[in-house]
């Protein structure tokens, strides 16, 4: 069975202003299925960069990705939309909801575009918000729901249509330390329940609790390293101090 | 099923903004209920006058007193009481393609039957009029030429006057007074309806000319007793009513004695030709209105394509947000078209329903016949949406050209 995430010298440059920005610059990766991978690295080291790329919202300048054994980079808008729809789960910092639907319609929304019918969409939308315990918010509207409510909410509707892979930018980045507990927590859930999950994050106790860590620097991959075991206070102090 | 899904977005998208939803459609509004007021209109107006026409009876002239108005002063017309039964009477004969020349004096007057009382129009005929009139006798006969020429006290009335004076009963036989002169009726008319006027043609009382002139309006009109109010010509050959016309211009005049630079002292009008008019200026105006209505949708399509321009601009973080969760480009654009469909389609109705009630308003208080095409509602219907969808065709172009990570980033 091929990595489910596969990339070879995958680079995306923007240029502002005569000078070119190398945001991701020849990444190639592996990761395979189940695996559960934080990405690290400063400011502007091309985190969020790598994300929309992995995504496939985002085109990369060169390169080559293959997502499940199959070639993505270069598929067309509509291609590179189904891919989203069935295979990708996303996860921003902050919480992203359309503000005029119930918190049931937003995790409905993907199986919409998916073309499942009401009912069993509705069934699953409901299931998935039980997961993340919001199983009796269903009908709220986002501005009623807090922060971290809503990132659950997030988090429920990327994983409703049961993605191969999960994709999280700093999603605690809005958050108090006792909510994003909760929401590491969820991941880890969805960690042990078999899914891939790529985590962008800054704070340590989110990348401890990773079993693998990628760390960014200037668009490159300057460091990668399989955690072996779980809080490993060695581990945080080693990757604390690298840049 | 994608369909049905994105009319419950476009539809709740509308919701939010009901003002302005509202505020956009206006030239929609407009220009639907316009079309579909006009076509109502010209419709009803077009029955009317064929209506009339047709009651009218073909190829009819009239001849009225009274001058034409020509260069120095303006004769009022009927002042001058100067067309007599002899100049019916010569008309008839000189003229070759002539049936029938009826000549009519008539006036309001009060009637009684009974306990009841009517004001109508009495007329003075002989036979030729409802000759000429295409008139019918219902009930009863007509005037025999006996009582024509003296002057019996017989009457044949319309239908309303059936109605107002005998409760309906048979009129034949029956005896009315007229102003204080009592005659029987010999006849009902048949049913004519609403005339040129708008009021009833039925509402009426004719009588042996001679009998009016020497009973009943002769005595109290202060001119002289040969004055007639007006000839009706029936001509055999409609091709022939310039013609004709030329021929009793030229004749009354060598009859009148008027000289050659005179301005002659009596009209000729051919009815038909007054209603033609009046139909033909009702659908210029129609022609008119429905160009404005071109106009309004078109502007009321642009004001859609601003909207959902706006809608578009205000939404680019919920576009890059569907599309992040897979919406393809064919999901946004139909999204925002099936809104712009959405918009002028309601706007259309709202527009069909409003000239629609427009038309019957107007019908019913110029006693048109009310004639609310659903061809006109359909189209005008149909065309809003075409304006709606090619109007809204770029927006939707432009939420679904949107780059994904542009969209989810733009503030
Ligand atoms: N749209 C853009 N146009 C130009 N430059 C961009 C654009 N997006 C990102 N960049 C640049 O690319 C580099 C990487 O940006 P990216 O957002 O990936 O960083 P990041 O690691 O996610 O940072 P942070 O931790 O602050 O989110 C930055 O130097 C940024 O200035
Ligand atoms: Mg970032």
């Amino acid at each position: 069975m091929p990595p489910l995430v596969r990339t070879a010298g995958l680079s995306r440059h923007y240029s502002c202003g005569g000078t070119i920005v190398r945001a991701v610059s020849d990444v190639s990766l592996a990761i395979e299925h189940g695996d559960f991978v934080a990405i690290r690295g400063r400011s502007g080291s091309g985190k969020s960069t790598l994300m929309n790329l992995l995504g496939l919202l985002d085109r990369p300048d060169s390169g080559e990705y293959a997502l499940n054994g199959r070639e993505v980079a270069k598929l067309s808008e509509d291609g590179r939309a189904t891919i989203r729809r069935h295979d990708i789960g996303f996860v921003f910092q902050v919480p992203a909801l359309l503000p005029r639907a119930t918190a049931l319609e937003n995790v409905e929304l993907p199986l919409v575009y998916a073309g499942v019918p009401p009912s069993r969409r509705r069934r699953a939308a409901k299931e998935a918000l039980e997961r993340v315990g919001l199983a009796d918010r269903g009908h709220h509207w986002p501005n009623q729901l807090s922060g971290g409510e809503q990132q659950r909410v997030v988090i429920a509707r990327a994983t409703v249509n049961d993605p191969a892979l999960i994709l999280a930018d700093e999603p605690t980045g809005s958050l108090d330390s006792a909510t994003s507990d909760e929401i590491l927590s969820l991941f880890e859930t969805l960690h042990h329940d078999g899914r891939t999950i790529i985590v962008v994050t800054h704070a340590t106790d989110v990348a401890d609790r990773a079993r693998r860590q990628i760390t960014l620097h200037d668009g490159r991959i300057i460091k990668d390293a399989q955690v072996a075991a779980r809080n490993s206070p060695l581990n945080t102090a080693v990757l604390g101090s690298s840049p | 099923m994608r369909g049905l899904e994105s009319l419950r977005i476009a539809t709740r998208a509308l919701r939010v903004n009901k003002l302005r939803s509202a505020l956009t459609v206006l030239g929609i509004v407009v220009g639907v209920g316009a079309v579909v007021c006009m076509v109502s209109v010209g419709a009803g107006a077009q029955a009317e006058v064929s209506e009339k026409i047709r009651t009218l009876g073909a190829n009819l002239l009239l001849v009225m007193p009274g001058a034409r108005n020509s260069g120095g002063a303006r004769l009022e017309s009927g002042t001058q009481p100067t067309l007599t039964e002899e100049d019916a009477a010569s008309i008839r004969r000189e003229l070759v393609d002539v049936r029938v020349a009826a000549p009519l004096l008539s006036r309001s007057i009060p009637l009684v039957a009974a306990n009841k009382n009517w004001v109508t129009v009495v007329a003075g005929i002989n036979a030729d009029y409802l000759v000429a009139r295409e008139w019918q006798v219902a009930d009863g006969r007509s005037f025999t030429s006996d009582e024509i020429v003296s002057g019996a006290k017989v009457a044949i009335v319309g239908s309303v006057i059936v109605e107002e004076l005998f409760n309906g009963r048979t009129g034949p036989g029956e005896t009315l007074r007229i102003g204080n002169v009592p005659f029987t009726v010999i006849g009902v008319l048949g049913k004519k309806g609403a005339g040129a006027a708008g009021r009833s043609q039925d509402d009426v009382v004719f009588i042996p000319l001679s009998a009016a002139k020497s009973r009943v309006l002769g005595a109290v009109r202060g001119t002289t007793r040969e004055a007639l109010d007006f000839i009706s010509i029936k001509v055999s050959d409609a091709t022939a009513m310039p013609e004709i016309e030329r021929q009793i211009e030229t004749l009354l005049r060598q009859r009148h004695r008027i000289r050659a630079d005179a301005p002659s002292d009596f009209k000729i009008e051919n009815p038909a030709d007054i209603l033609f008019a009046r139909g033909a200026a009702v659908r210029l105006l129609g022609t008119l209105l429905i160009a404005v209505a071109a106009v309004s949708l078109v502007v009321g399509g642009i004001s859609i394509m601003n909207i959902m321009l706006v809608s578009v601009t205000e939404r680019t973080r919920e576009i890059g947000l569907r599309m992040a969760v897979g919406a393809s480009r064919r999901d946004i654009r139909w999204q925002f078209l099936i809104e712009a469909l959405i918009l002028s389609l309601m706007g259309g109705l709202v527009g069909a329903v409003s000239g629609a009630v427009a038309a019957v308003a107007i019908a019913w208080k110029a006693g048109w016949p009310i004639l609310i095409s659903p061809w006109a509602i359909v189209l005008a219907c149909g065309f809003a949406g075409f304006i709606g969808i090619s109007f809204g065709l770029y927006p939707a172009h432009r939420a679904a050209r949107l780059d994904p990570i542009v969209a989810l980033r733009f503030e």
